[in-house]
């Protein structure tokens, strides 16, 4: 049987310690989409060095590359992207309706995934960075 | 519903836009970062590289495709949240239009880079 809660607004963030799981999935989400689209601006502009000629693509490409902070960016960015996917699988479900009382152990077992993608990651990302 | 919160207007197209855009990005975001960080290593890449995938004509509409539904999903995804946030009236509409604009803009200039990568143009 569905019940209703009313657990106040979530744009009332000073109340964050009273936030359930589900709240914390929402605003993980939004600021993951967040880092995301801005993300794909950034990365078109990167490689629209392609449009000028192929060496200045590889040089800027390698240039980056070459930076450290660059290779800790990535796994940043992996780890946002992959909470994105990860929860974004559980909001599917949520919509369908399957799963509904297991919503919040779906939030704890992304935010686990995220965190063993990126971990695992690492030295893939910074191979040949030192 | 239980617990259900969503920054969407129920059942509207925008809201199941959103979720037939984000099915298809969860497996080609998944297959992008495999392919261009863990197959091929992103310090790796090489214009002659991207020009090998790029001329494929599978990855090409795989990768044009993918530019459109994200560049979607992300612009529809800021407008809601900023709606879900109050915004409202002439802003909304101020707002709308210009996340129609830089989405456009970004498709347009993704597709031309896509493009340039396949060295024929």
């Amino acid at each position: 049987m569905s019940q209703s809660y009313d657990r106040g607004l979530i744009e009332d963030f000073g109340r964050w310690q009273e936030f359930s799981a589900g709240m914390w999935a929402w605003i993980f989400h939004k600021f993951t989409g967040w880092v995301l689209i801005g993300y794909l601006f950034t990365h078109v502009a990167v490689l629209s060095t392609a449009t000028v000629d192929g060496a200045t693509y590889t040089q800027t490409l390698q240039g980056l590359e070459s930076l450290l902070i660059v290779r800790f960016l990535e796994v940043g960015l992996l780890a946002v992207a992959a909470f994105h996917i990860l929860n974004g699988i559980r909001l599917l479900f949520v919509d369908l309706g399957v799963g509904l009382e297991a919503q919040d152990k779906a939030f704890y077992a992304a935010l686990i995934g995220t965190a063993a993608i990126a971990v695992a990651s690492i030295p893939t990302f910074l191979l040949g960075a030192f | 519903m239980a617990e259900h919160y969503s920054s969407f207007e129920p059942k509207g197209t925008r809201w199941l836009l959103q979720r037939i855009t984000a099915a298809f990005l969860v497996v080609v975001l998944a297959y992008h970062f495999l392919l261009l960080h863990f197959v091929n290593h992103a310090a790796d890449i090489t214009f002659a590289g991207s020009q090998v995938r790029m001329s494929q004509v599978g990855y090409f509409s795989t990768m044009v495709l993918f530019l459109i539904t994200a560049a979607f999903h992300g612009v529809n995804g800021v407008y809601n949240a900023l709606v879900n946030q109050g915004l409202d009236g002439t802003q909304k509409t101020v707002v709308k239009w210009l996340l129609i604009v830089a989405g456009t803009l970004l498709v347009v200039q993704g597709t031309r880079v896509a493009s340039a990568m396949t060295g024929l143009f």
